[in-house]
């Protein structure tokens, strides 16, 4: 917002230069980073971030949704932070506990964490490990209604060391509790001295944290503006305001990106129809970058017609994935085998590429004896080759592509036909509880960014048999569930690595799902802002606004 | 006047009561609910959401819900979002001035020029201005608004650069120039349809007193065609107007969906809105009951002042 260029500069352009004139210019170094931005003077401009939902929530703990996270990554710190290439570095704490520095017990149930001890509130007093025991013990009060508590409610016996350290025991080993820490923010003890209800602290309203960026007002229904925090532990910030702007409808948060209304687009991003103007655009620049979510097909194998590895396989061999990608999305998204984002460490580059080939589907339902029938759709001891699809109606992408996979799998004898559903029916009962045939979803696979899938292939997982979690295809495989089981005891990236490469390749063997493709976020930014970085190991393209800042 | 008024105030809390019931009961039939947002959330587990239904009292039986909501209403507590964790009655407070605001100038613009045109359509029947009124107001009605709001974002905004691209005011100038030069395109968008309703009735209601004969009466005896005019025959049209108004007052303070979403106005439209789309049922049923307070206080206001300027009519 501090700088004006030539998208058609007006009347409302013209006002907002008078209220940057006081701003002066950065210079830009060779290296596209202005050196002396970095380490001189105040923070200066302002970026202006439009989000298609409001931030509502604000204190970190309570239960919310993405479009909260902007707002807390630059409000607050965590004790670690998960940088862009999936490692874990630490924040408020001075180092990042392992088995090998003594910061994990050889058992994985004692932990101790250092704190940085340079660090304040925003009001000015001084961060310790009290507030971090107060995080920690606040999350699991029965009575305050917090966000996920899955690794939290395994902690016991909290001390304070020192103001710089403290200790804990986990009732268990649970290496996945690492990097839920990196999303658990920490709050001031102080702030809720004398408050009965934590539900409805007014730190809630006006929260205080340790951030590069201070609370400054919120105007329901339209904005929230933070301004900087000049005691800043950490890099920067160098801006000194930065505004999330909510913007109720997709196609005027594009809009408003053009008219130069908003400096950088926050979720949902451009959507995929809006990427080839958004190319042509002057002055903005465009990124693309892996979302963590992945669009399957997901396959309910207690269902007779998927019992059958080759059947699987098959379905997945008839579906032309390039021509859906390219065809419906635009050419937007990447195809994928992995449940696993790119952006994790744990990503597994080396599983079998899809290949699409109807030839293929044919000759693998024929030799597994699945025989042509009334109609042309294939049929095996009495079961015919023919199934429900369901996902949430009124998704137009999505009800394109159904039919194109309809009749991709028409061409190899197997008859699919389409039911969806309202997204409350559809994701209710009739999906947690597997009633399913197949369904076109987009799954989010690792719970802060942890390689860690017990939730969603353990055979104790499965809903509709009386288990606990989101194993809705109802996949049972003892070697997977073995490696799980070990996964959350090891705390060494590298032998977790080896664990979770391997769960890939089964899943990647079995098909549960059939996995299509990766969406791709499209970033949009005023070409000026430098320092943006999306990170997938996040849920926000703010996670970093402290580094952001303005060049000309 | 006082019995009138007590039983009008009698009335309206029982219409109160059933408007609540039918409300509240749709409301919760609705399928999904407002733990549904975080359900897909992969790390929220089926305990967490357990935990939180239970702190929110959603797991009581759905009368009790409501007898206890009731209650509360009845004293005074408006209940909690549970969206941002505010009062409601302070939700609603910030979004209000905006809607206020928009409607208020909308109004303004349109009750004038509407009754300009029907004026003009009525006494200047079958010419050439009437039948573009005619025309004009039946293309106005037909347009989607929403269609239109994007128009003229496109053209006002992205091309010619006159008027900003929505939003109440530019971030770091809040003037009151700004504040105007930012209401103008919104306020004349959401002026369209109204203009379009404001000049039929006007023009209906004044054709059925320019034939009167009080109206031939004044004409015979020499009165000029002016006062005729304006004493005569708007001082009559405008009665049945008087409760058109009554009835659009709920709209003033209870926004408009489609315009706010689209100039990105943070009134109470948007708010209901996105309320209803994340199941906040203190807020939505809060929202309801002050539009359904407001359409009996529109209609009890238009019957007192319709009786004070109309000797003939009475309350009873």
């Amino acid at each position: 917002m501090t700088k004006k260029t030539s998208i058609t500069l007006t009347r409302r352009g013209a006002l907002g230069l008078v209220g940057a004139a006081g701003a002066t210019l950065m210079a830009p170094n060779l290296l596209g980073k202005p050196a002396f931005a970095q380490t001189e003077g105040a923070p200066e401009g302002r970026v202006i971030v439009g989000l298609v939902q409001e931030p509502t929530v604000f204190n970190p703990l309570m239960v919310k949704i993405e479009v909260d996270d902007g707002v807390h990554f630059s409000l607050f710190d965590a004790l670690f932070r998960f940088t862009p290439e999936g490692e874990v570095v630490p924040n408020l704490a001075t180092e990042v506990p392992t088995q090998a520095n003594g910061g994990i017990s050889e058992d994985g149930t004692e932990w101790r964490v250092k704190l940085r001890d340079d660090v304040k509130w925003h009001d000015g007093k001084p961060f310790t490990a009290e507030d971090v025991k107060f995080t920690l013990e606040l999350i699991v009060n029965p009575d305050f209604r917090a966000w996920r508590t899955a690794g939290h409610a395994f902690v016991r016996d909290i001390t304070v060391v020192s103001p710089t350290e403290l200790t804990w025991r986990m009732e268990e080993p649970f290496s996945p509790y690492l990097s839920f820490l990196t999303e658990t923010f920490i709050i001031p003890k102080h702030a809720f001295e004398g408050v009965e209800d934590p539900n409805s602290a007014p730190f809630n309203q006006s929260p205080i944290g340790t951030g590069a960026f201070k609370w400054d007002r919120r105007l329901a229904g339209d904005r929230v503006e933070l301004v900087a925090n000049a005691d800043y532990h950490g890099e920067g910030p160098y801006l000194e305001q930065l505004v999330f702007k909510y913007i109720p409808d997709i196609t005027v948060h594009f809009t408003q990106f053009r008219s130069g209304d908003i400096d950088l687009l926050g979720r949902m991003y451009i959507t995929p129809d809006n990427y080839e103007e958004a190319k042509t655009l002057p002055d903005r620049t465009l990124m693309l970058q892996p979302a963590p979510s992945i669009e399957t097909i997901a396959l309910n194998l207690e269902r007779p017609q998927f019992k059958e590895l080759a059947v699987r396989e098959a379905l997945y061999a008839a579906i032309d994935k390039q021509a859906i990608i390219d065809a419906i999305y635009y050419g937007v998204p990447s195809s994928v085998e992995n449940y696993v984002p790119r952006s994790s460490y744990y990503y597994y580059a080396d599983l079998p590429l899809h290949e699409y080939s109807p030839d293929k589907a044919n000759a693998l339902l024929d030799e597994a004896g699945w025989k042509r029938g009334a109609g042309g759709i294939r049929e095996k001891d009495g079961v015919r080759l023919s199934f429900k699809n369901s996902t949430t109606s009124g998704n137009h992408l999505r009800e394109q592509m159904q039919q194109f996979v309809q009749q991709m799998l028409q061409q190899v004898g197997v008859e699919m036909t389409i039911e969806n559903m309202p997204a409350a029916v559809m994701w209710g009962d009739f999906w947690m509880q597997s009633r399913f045939d197949t369904a076109v979803v987009g799954i989010t696979f690792l719970i802060g960014s942890d390689p860690d899938v017990t939730n969603r292939f353990h055979s104790k997982a499965i809903t509709a048999q009386g288990g606990s979690g989101s194993n809705n295809w109802q996949i049972k495989n003892a070697r997977i569930d073995e490696l799980l089981e070990k996964g959350t005891r090891i705390f060494d990236p590298a032998e977790r690595k080896a664990i979770y490469d391997e769960v890939q390749q089964i899943v990647r063997h079995e098909l549960p799902y059939l996995p299509l493709f990766a969406e791709n976020y499209i970033h949009g930014r005023k070409s000026e802002i430098e320092g943006f970085e999306p990170n997938g190991n996040t849920r926000t393209e703010s996670w970093n606004a402290a580094s952001w800042y303005w060049v000309s | 006047m006082l019995p009138f008024l007590l039983n009008r105030l009698w009335q309206s809390f029982i219409l109160l009561i059933i408007v609540s019931i039918i409300g509240f009961t749709i409301l919760n039939l609705i399928p999904g609910g407002p733990l549904s947002q975080y359900a897909l959330d992969p790390g929220m587990t089926a305990a967490d959401l357990e935990r939180l239904k239970e702190q929110m009292g959603l797991n009581r039986p759905l009368p009790i819900q409501y007898l206890d909501w009731a209650w509360r209403m009845l004293h005074g507590d408006w209940g909690t979002s549970y969206r941002d964790g505010a009062p409601v009655t302070e939700v609603i407070g910030r979004h209000i001035f905006a809607t206020f605001i928009l409607m208020g100038s909308s109004m303004a613009i349109s009750i004038a020029i509407g009754t300009w045109i029907g004026i003009r359509g009525a006494t200047h029947r079958y010419s050439l201005f009437d039948y573009t009124a005619t025309v004009g107001a039946m293309v106005a009605l037909s347009i989607p608004t929403f269609w239109f709001g994007l128009v003229s974002i496109y053209i006002f905004a992205l091309k010619l650069g006159w008027f900003p691209a929505g939003n109440m005011y530019t971030i770091g100038d809040e003037t009151v120039l700004g504040y105007l030069h930012h209401l103008i395109l919104p306020s004349l968008v959401l002026s369209l349809v109204h203009v379009a309703v404001w000049s039929r009735y006007m023009r209906t209601a004044t054709l059925d007193v320019i034939h009167q004969d009080f109206v031939k009466t004044a004409r015979a005896k020499g009165v000029r065609e002016k006062r005729v005019l304006m004493k005569h025959v708007v001082g009559n049209a405008l009665l049945p107007m008087i409760t058109l108004a009554g009835m659009q007052l709920p709209q003033l303070l209870s926004g408009a969906l489609v315009t706010e979403t689209v100039f990105t106005w943070p009134g109470m439209g948007r708010l209901f809105l996105d309320s209803l789309s994340y199941s906040d049922y203190p807020v939505v049923m809060g929202l309801l009951m002050l539009s359904a307070i407001l359409t009996l206080l529109g209609n009890l206001i238009a019957d007192i002042v319709v009786s004070m300027v109309d000797p003939r009519i009475r309350l009873a």
